[in-house]
C-alpha cells in the first residue's frame, strides 16, 4: 500500500503525473491513423504476390518507368523549392522595413497559397496555352514566332509549383528577416562595411538556419506535387513523379504491395533531402538573432 | 515630407519591385483568365471571348450537383475541424507547459504527418480504412483529414498557450479550481483568438486538401477539390467553361475564407511564432 503513493511522488518529481492523460487522445490519434497505416504500409510492401520479401522494390528498382520517376521528382522540387526559397531573399530583404502597402502586399501574395493546385492548373492551362494571353502578348509584340509550349510538360508544373510554393517561402524568410535586428547592421556600417558587406557578413550566416527551414518546407510541398503534374503536366512521360508512380500501382494496376513500395521509398527520399539539408544547417550558427547589450 | 527617402531607386531595387511586378501580373493572369472563361461563350482564338453569359454557372450548378458537393464539403470541413481543436488543444498544452521524459519524441511524432507527404501515407491509411469499412464515406474522409489537421492544431497552440501567463492558472488553483473548470473557466476563454485562428487555418487546408480526399473519398462523399479535379482530368466530357465556373466558386470560397483568416491572424506573425517554437 505505501509503494503506490511513493511511486506516483517519484513518477510526479520527473514530470509525470494524471495531467499528461490529456496528451493521450491525440498521441493515440496519431498511432492508430498514422503510425499504424504507415508500419501497415511497410509491411504490405514487404509481401509481393511474387518475387520475395523484396520483390516489390526489387520491381522498382528494375523498371526503368518506374525508377526513373524518382529523378523526375526531384528534378522537378529541387529546383523549384530552390528558386522559391532564393527568389525570396532579395525580395524579403527589400521589404523587411516599414513602407506604405506593407499589409496589402503580404496580404495578395497569400492569395495563391488558397488557390489550390486545381485552380492554379486551369488557370495555367488558359493563360499559358498556345492561344493563352501569355502566348498571344509574345505573339503580337514579335518576339515569337509560333506559340511557346508552356503547359502540359515540365515547365507546366514548375510554374504551378512556384505559385504555390514562392508565397509560402516568401513569408516564411520575411518573418525570419523580421526577426534580425537591424541594430546589427547599423553596427556593421558604422564600422564601415558596404551594403554588400552587411549583407554576405552580417544578415546572411544569422539568416541561413531560417533559410535551410524553408528550404525543407517549401521542398516537402514540391515534392509531394500530384493533381498539377497530372492537370499541367505531362504524367506519363516528363513529370511522371513518384506520387503518380504510387497512386497508379494502387488504383490502376491494383497491386498494393508496389504501391506501398513506391510510397515507402517517396518517403525516404525526400527523409534523406531533408536530413542533408537540416545536417548542413546544424553547422550553421543557431542562437539568438537580437542584438545584445552587453 | 523632410523624411522622404529619395524617389530614384537603385538597380537593385528596380530588380526586385520588376520581380514582384512581374509575379503578380502572371498571377493576375493566371486567375482572370479563369474568371473570363467562365463568364465567356466561346473563347477560341480571340484576346476576349465573343460574348458573356453566366449560364455556365446554372450549369454547373445542376450538372456537377454542386449543392450536395458544398454541403459535404462544409460538413467534413465543420467535423475535422470541430475535432482537431477538441484533440489538439489539450495536447498542445501539456506540450506547452510541462517538461516530461518523452516529450521531444512526442514532438517529432505530431510533426511527422505534417513533414511527410500526403500520399506517401494517404495510400497505405486508405488501404487500412477501407479494409475497417470507413473509406468511401463521410467517416473515412473526416478521418484521412485528421491526420494532419490535430498535429497542425497542436503546432499552431502551442505558441499561443506559452504567452499565456501560468500564474494566472496557479491563481485558479489557489481559488480551488480543478484542472476541468481552469480549462473551461481560465483558459479556453484567454485560447479563443488562438483557437479561431488555428481553426481557420485548418478549415483553409482541409477544403484544400486534395490527396486525402481524393484517396478516400467515395461518389458521395467528395469534397469541392476532388470534384473539380474528375471533372478536369475527364477533359473532353465537360465544357471547359464549366469547370472554370466550378474553380471561380472554389476560389470564391476559399477567398472568404481567407479574409476572414487574416481578420484573426497576422500571416507573418503567425509564421514567426511557430519558429520560435520550433527552435
Amino acid at each position: 500500500m505505501s509503494a503506490r503513493p511513493a511511486l506516483r511522488h517519484r513518477l510526479a518529481e520527473r514530470g509525470v503525473d494524471r495531467q499528461l492523460l490529456l496528451l493521450l487522445p491525440a498521441a493515440l490519434f496519431v498511432v492508430t491513423l498514422f503510425i499504424y497505416p504507415f508500419l501497415y504500409g511497410v509491411g504490405l510492401s514487404f509481401q509481393p504476390t511474387r518475387g520475395g520479401m523484396l520483390g516489390a522494390y526489387r520491381e522498382f528498382f528494375t523498371d526503368a518507368y518506374l525508377r526513373d520517376t524518382i529523378l523526375t521528382t526531384l528534378r522537378l522540387s529541387l529546383p523549384a523549392a530552390l528558386l522559391n526559397v532564393l527568389a525570396s531573399v532579395p525580395i524579403a530583404y527589400r521589404m523587411r522595413g516599414r513602407f506604405r502597402g506593407k499589409r496589402l502586399v503580404t496580404t495578395l501574395l497569400v492569395v495563391p497559397i488558397t488557390l489550390g493546385t486545381v485552380l492554379t492548373a486551369q488557370g495555367l492551362l488558359n493563360f499559358l496555352g498556345p492561344t493563352g494571353w501569355f502566348n498571344r502578348t509574345l505573339l503580337s509584340a514579335g518576339l515569337v514566332d509560333a506559340p511557346v509550349r508552356l503547359t502540359n510538360n515540365f515547365w507546366g508544373v514548375f510554374f504551378s509549383l512556384v505559385i504555390t510554393g514562392f508565397p509560402f517561402a516568401f513569408l516564411l524568410v520575411l518573418s525570419y528577416l523580421s526577426g534580425i535586428d537591424p541594430s546589427l547592421e547599423r553596427a556593421a556600417a558604422t564600422l564601415g562595411a558596404g551594403r554588400w558587406q552587411r549583407f554576405r557578413r552580417i544578415t546572411l550566416p544569422l539568416l541561413a538556419p531560417g533559410l535551410a527551414t524553408t528550404f525543407c518546407l517549401t521542398f516537402v510541398l514540391a515534392f509531394s506535387v500530384f493533381p498539377s503534374a497530372v492537370l499541367v503536366g505531362d504524367p506519363s512521360g516528363t513529370t511522371r513523379v513518384m506520387s503518380i508512380a504510387a497512386y497508379d500501382a494502387a488504383y490502376v494496376r491494383y497491386d498494393y504491395p508496389l504501391a506501398s513500395a513506391v510510397a515507402v521509398l517517396m518517403g525516404l527520399v525526400e527523409l534523406l533531402v531533408i536530413a542533408a539539408v537540416l545536417g548542413w544547417r546544424a553547422l550553421l550558427y543557431t542562437g539568438t538573432t537580437a542584438g545584445g547589450k552587453g | 515630407m523632410a523624411a522622404r527617402r529619395s524617389i530614384v531607386a537603385t538597380p537593385a531595387a528596380w530588380l526586385v519591385w520588376g520581380a514582384v511586378v512581374a509575379f503578380f501580373v502572371f498571377l493576375a493572369g493566371v486567375i482572370s483568365s479563369v474568371v473570363v472563361s467562365s463568364f465567356g461563350t466561346r473563347w477560341f482564338d480571340t484576346w476576349l471571348p465573343l460574348g458573356w453569359t453566366t449560364s455556365w454557372y446554372a450549369q454547373a450548378w445542376d450538372e456537377f450537383t454542386l449543392l450536395p458537393v458544398l454541403i459535404v464539403t462544409l460538413e467534413v470541413s465543420a467535423l475535422v475541424v470541430g475535432i482537431s481543436v477538441l484533440i489538439g488543444v489539450p495536447a498542445a498544452y501539456v506540450l506547452a507547459r510541462r517538461a516530461f521524459p518523452g516529450r521531444r519524441l512526442l514532438y517529432l511524432l505530431f510533426l511527422l504527418p505534417i513533414l511527410m507527404p500526403p500520399i506517401t501515407y494517404g495510400i497505405p491509411l486508405a488501404t487500412v480504412l477501407y479494409k475497417y469499412g470507413f473509406a468511401g464515406n463521410l467517416s473515412g474522409v473526416v478521418l484521412a483529414n485528421l491526420v494532419p489537421s490535430v498535429p497542425f492544431v497542436i503546432l499552431t497552440m502551442t505558441p499561443f498557450i506559452e504567452q499565456i501567463d501560468p500564474a494566472v492558472e496557479r491563481a485558479a488553483r489557489m481559488c480551488g479550481a480543478g484542472t476541468r473548470q481552469v480549462f473551461l473557466r481560465i483558459l479556453a476563454p484567454l485560447l479563443v483568438p488562438g483557437i479561431l485562428a488555428a481553426s481557420i487555418l485548418v478549415l483553409v487546408r482541409t477544403v484544400g486538401m486534395f490527396e486525402l480526399t481524393f484517396l478516400t473519398a467515395g461518389p458521395d462523399s467528395q469534397t469541392l477539390v476532388v470534384a473539380l479535379y474528375y471533372s478536369m482530368s475527364a477533359a473532353g466530357i465537360r465544357a471547359q467553361q464549366s469547370i472554370d465556373a466550378m474553380a471561380v466558386i472554389y476560389t470564391a470560397m476559399m477567398l472568404v475564407l481567407l479574409v476572414l483568416a487574416l481578420r484573426f491572424v497576422n500571416p507573418t506573425q503567425l509564421v514567426a511564432r511557430v519558429r520560435d517554437e520550433g527552435d
